[in-house]
């Protein structure tokens, strides 16, 4: 009986903490339209700034208190709902989601930036510790609070949003905000609102759960993230059936304590949240698709042949060289860039050409790094198993949400990326938790590649072979076929188009090219371990492809050398331990509205600089140049009749 | 039987019923006409014949199957091909790209080792876009942007062409030419079911009309049998018995049974709606 109270009350304590920040998120999209990803990332930071009020400044726990959910949450919530979350209602899902979670990394680096990870910190629980008792059990008053107050705030939006005009106004502003402005209602007024309300409902998740989970950058994040379980089942608009969801989930977590303490199951507790997201997003009713507008994207030029055929040579011959100069620690360096590079061009693909949120190619990464390291074996056929591996992977994603679209089929992706991390990379069968695995590299035709330069150079052979392939894709029926589909999916299936099974053959593809990455990656380093392909990092990722330009294959491959190497700079230089963070997560707020990202920016200076020296636009010119001017920045769109 | 039967078709969201009970067909050869004041249930009932929406109650019937639960791609591959009221152009692709993807995508895995098509140029050609054929979806003029998607629907061969509203955003003299090419294709044996609001047009070139009014279907037949149909002048003009001709669609207004005049009149020109 004690047992079941004690997992009884450990579930509603967790549950209570997700309905309050899964309201939170369910307010903000159902009057925004903007999935806030970094809402866990709202949490992390007013968690540490109440560890400052209330511990190094030694204000009264009510004060300190006030001051966040009053003042600071709010006025962060307004300022991200004002300049990061600006208008991201209307943008398409792939750029309102690569904005927050840039939001999301950058919260985190500016976190690491201002409290260190050297000195540490611990908050304590409201009330001292002093509890109930329940026949043998303690439920301290704390927890008690917790358990009141989501009900209190469940029953408290309910009432806002349904039983007053404030509320009213509110739903009204996600069916049509013009709509509302004419009949007097102010729709900024109203985001503005739900921002400030959003980020004071994380900042109280946060504040409950800290004094549990305790002061970290990650877990604290991840804990909001579970709550995404919750809204779902609420379908991003109900708030009772929300408040049923994160109960349900916490309870669901608080008697896993019955399950045997098996070593398969120990990652099931933490991953239960993400497998009750993946199934209730399995299950969402089908959503009808959008009619409306031509919506046109202004992408990178794809580069004629011929240029293509320069360019990758080029950089061959390139990365040969420095791989012959480089000691072998930089060359490792280098074909570890080039390692990412490939994951990124499977972003291209998905996201670039196909318009599709996946934020899990670091997971499909990790399998085929899983395949190469399981076998350790020099027979390079094992690359192509793996390859074959991934492509089953992504396929089995993507058939189970053949039906999602947008944001439902990004969390997906993500949900996915997170149980491969907690529930497969970790355990012993792959990986194991904190441990490394052996690879071994290939030998072809009596060639060993023992040395780190000649595999470098091999992997730069396929990375351009990979990224030409893309590009032959891109320019035949295939690619267009990708566009027309991203920019109307309604009339590709009125014209015959199964865009379920082409979507499943673009997932499958993208995974093997990801998973190509991840075999070439773990055999030149000789081991791999589920660290590197955690689900946070698979993020960066994204990130980092959308900043550089998601669009092109040069932006891929900047993409995967900076995230390479950015690491590097700032181990190098410890007193930035959050910029790294900080340029990720603000690069993505800033250029997340501009798929073509930096490169664009950089061919675009280069073409100009050229422009104003005649004498290199001589040296230079040649045809295909044409092709290059047509590149532009912006989303273009325009209303229909 | 018709190539295109759908009948009993009611369509309700929540509470309000945007299409009740209505039936339409339309005939291999012919153009049907699908008329009635804004807001009648015309778009939906074209959503139901498309698969994009599917019917509370009825049945949709093409080439002698019931294809009521078939998914949008399998009705175009049995030959509907469809332009949208509110276009759906593919903007990021050239004009002739968005011809050219629509006949890739119908001919999929059989284009391997065709020869060069010329379908695509032909029907940029005979739409009368090829002069655009170069430029980008998102910034050509509406019109010629209808003129495109109806290229593209052209580029899967249907055997059904369905055109929502085809001729808002066109002059005189293009209305006029896309008034010869319909006939055209219902000459080949084309059959056409079109959402229009230019009575000219609909006059002009439709063999049968049929009324939408409140969802449902409250008059079929020729063009002549329409303009002397009391129920449809009530709907379409509420007029009075001193003023036969107001703008359009005033359905707030409708006048009783009584009021309406028994002598026939013409039905006005009607400027687009949308």
């Amino acid at each position: 009986m004690n047992e079941f109270l004690a997992y009884t009350f450990v579930g509603l304590l967790y549950g209570s903490a997700y309905s309050i920040a899964a309201s939170g998120l369910v307010l903000t999209y159902t009057t925004t339209r903007v999935f806030n990803l970094g809402q866990g990332a709202i949490s992390m930071v007013m968690a540490y700034t109440y560890w400052q009020l209330r511990v190094a400044d030694h204000l009264p726990t009510w004060l300190a208190i006030a001051l966040i959910l009053l003042i600071i949450a709010p006025l962060l919530g307004v300022l991200i709902g004002r300049v990061a979350a600006r208008n991201l209602g209307d943008a398409p899902v792939s750029v309102s989601l690569v904005v927050t979670i840039g939001l999301f990394v950058l919260l985190i680096g500016i976190a690491q930036q201002i409290w260190p990870a050297d000195v540490g910190r611990s908050v304590p629980q409201f009330f001292g510790s002093d509890a109930f008792t329940i026949g043998t059990f303690r439920l301290s008053y704390h927890n008690a609070l917790t358990i009141v107050l989501a009900a209190v705030i469940a029953a408290g939006l309910y009432v806002l949003l349904n039983r007053t005009r404030t509320g009213t106004s509110m739903r009204a502003a996600v069916d049509n905000r013009e709509l509302l402005s004419l009949f007097g209602g102010a729709p900024g007024r109203v985001s503005t609102l739900s921002w400030a309300l959003g980020s004071s409902l994380s900042a109280l998740a946060g504040i409950l759960l800290v004094s549990q989970v305790g002061l970290d950058y990650y877990q604290l994040t991840f804990l909001v993230i579970d709550a995404f379980a919750a809204a779902v089942i609420g379908r991003l608009q109900s708030l009772p059936m929300t408040f049923v969801g994160a109960i349900v989930v916490g309870l669901g977590q608080g008697y896993a304590g019955y399950l045997p303490q098996w070593q398969v199951l120990s990652g099931f507790r933490d991953a239960l949240p993400t497998i009750v997201l993946f199934i209730a997003l399995i299950f969402l009713p089908p959503v009808r698709l959008r009619v409306g507008q031509i919506k046109g994207i202004r992408s990178a030029p794809v580069p004629t042949r011929f240029r293509t055929a320069q360019v990758g040579i080029a950089a061959v011959v390139l990365v040969a060289l420095l791989a012959g100069q480089f000691s072998p620690t930089h060359q490792l360096e280098l074909g570890q860039g080039l390692g990412y590079g490939l994951v990124m061009l499977s972003l291209v693909l998905v996201s670039g050409y196909g318009g599709f949120v996946s934020m899990a190619s670091l997971a499909f990464m990790g399998i085929g790094a899983a395949v190469v390291c399981k076998f350790a074996t020099h027979d390079p056929l094992i690359i192509v198993l793996a390859v074959v591996v991934c492509a089953a992977a992504g396929a089995l994603v993507a058939l189970p949400v053949l039906r999602l679209t947008g944001l439902y089929l990004a969390l997906a992706t993500f949900a996915f990326a997170e149980l491969m991390d907690k529930l497969v990379f970790q355990t012993n069968a792959l990986f194991g938790y904190g441990s490394v695995l052996n690879a071994k590299r290939p030998h072809v035709f009596g060639y060993k590649f023992e040395s780190y330069g000649p595999f470098v150079t091999l992997m730069a052979v396929i990375l351009v072979l990979v990224a030409a392939g893309l590009l032959a894709l891109r320019r035949g029926a295939v690619g267009r076929i990708l566009i027309a589909m991203r920019d109307s999916q309604i009339a590709t299936s009125t014209l015959g188009l199964n865009q379920r099974w082409f979507r499943v053959g673009l997932f499958s593809l993208a995974a093997a090219i990801a998973g190509l990455g991840g075999a070439l990656f773990a055999e030149l380093a000789g081991n791999a371990s589920a660290t590197e392909f955690q689900s946070l990092y698979g993020l960066e990722v994204l990130l980092l492809a959308v900043i550089f330009g998601v669009t092109s294959m040069t932006g891929a491959v900047l993409a995967g050398m900076a995230y390479m190497y950015l690491p590097i700079f700032t181990s190098q230089h410890p007193s930035l331990g959050g910029v790294t963070f900080l340029v990720i997560g603000g690069g993505a707020v800033l250029l997340g509205r501009d798929p073509n990202g930096l490169t664009n920016y950089m061919f675009s200076g280069v073409r100009w600089l050229l422009g104003r020296l005649p004498v290199l636009e001589r040296i230079t010119h040649r045809p295909e140049r044409v092709v290059l001017r047509q590149e532009s920045e912006q989303v273009v769109s325009h209303g229909a009749a | 039987m018709a190539l295109l039967e759908a009948s009993g078709i009611t369509v309700r969201f929540g509470g309000i019923t945007a299409v009740d009970d209505a039936s339409i067909s339309a005939e291999a050869g012919t153009i049907t006409g699908l008329i009635g004041p804004n807001g009648a249930g015309k778009t939906t009932l074209f959503n139901v014949i498309t698969g994009l929406q599917p019917p509370t109650r009825g049945k949709v019937r093409f080439r002698g199957s019931d294809i009521t639960k078939g998914s949008p791609n399998s009705r175009a591959r049995a030959g509907m091909g469809r332009t949208f009221q509110r276009l759906e152009a593919f903007g990021s692709l050239s004009v002739r790209e968005n011809v050219l993807v629509a006949r890739e995508i119908h001919l999929g895995v059989k284009l391997i080792g065709r020869k060069q098509d010329t379908m695509v140029d032909e029907l940029l050609e005979r739409v009368g876009v090829a002069r655009y054929a170069q430029q980008r979806a998102d910034s050509v003029p509406t019109g010629t942007a209808r003129l495109v998607e109806m290229a593209r629907a052209l580029a899967i061969e249907p055997k059904l062409l369905l055109l929502d509203e085809p001729s808002s955003g066109l002059d005189e003299a293009e209305t006029e030419h896309f008034g010869q090419l319909l006939r055209a294709l219902a000459l080949d044996g084309t059959a056409i079911l079109m959402v229009e609001h230019d009575m000219d047009l609909v006059m002009g070139v439709c063999d049968v009309i049929h009324v939408l009014e409140f969802g449902k279907v409250i008059a079929s037949g020729t063009p002549a049998e329409i303009r002397a149909d009391r129920k449809v002048q009530a709907a379409y003009l509420g007029f009075s018995d001193e003023e036969p001709v107001v703008p359009p669609i005033p359905a707030a207004h409708l006048p009783s049974e009584s009021e309406i005049n028994a002598t026939t009149i013409e039905l006005p020109a009607v400027e687009s709606a949308s």
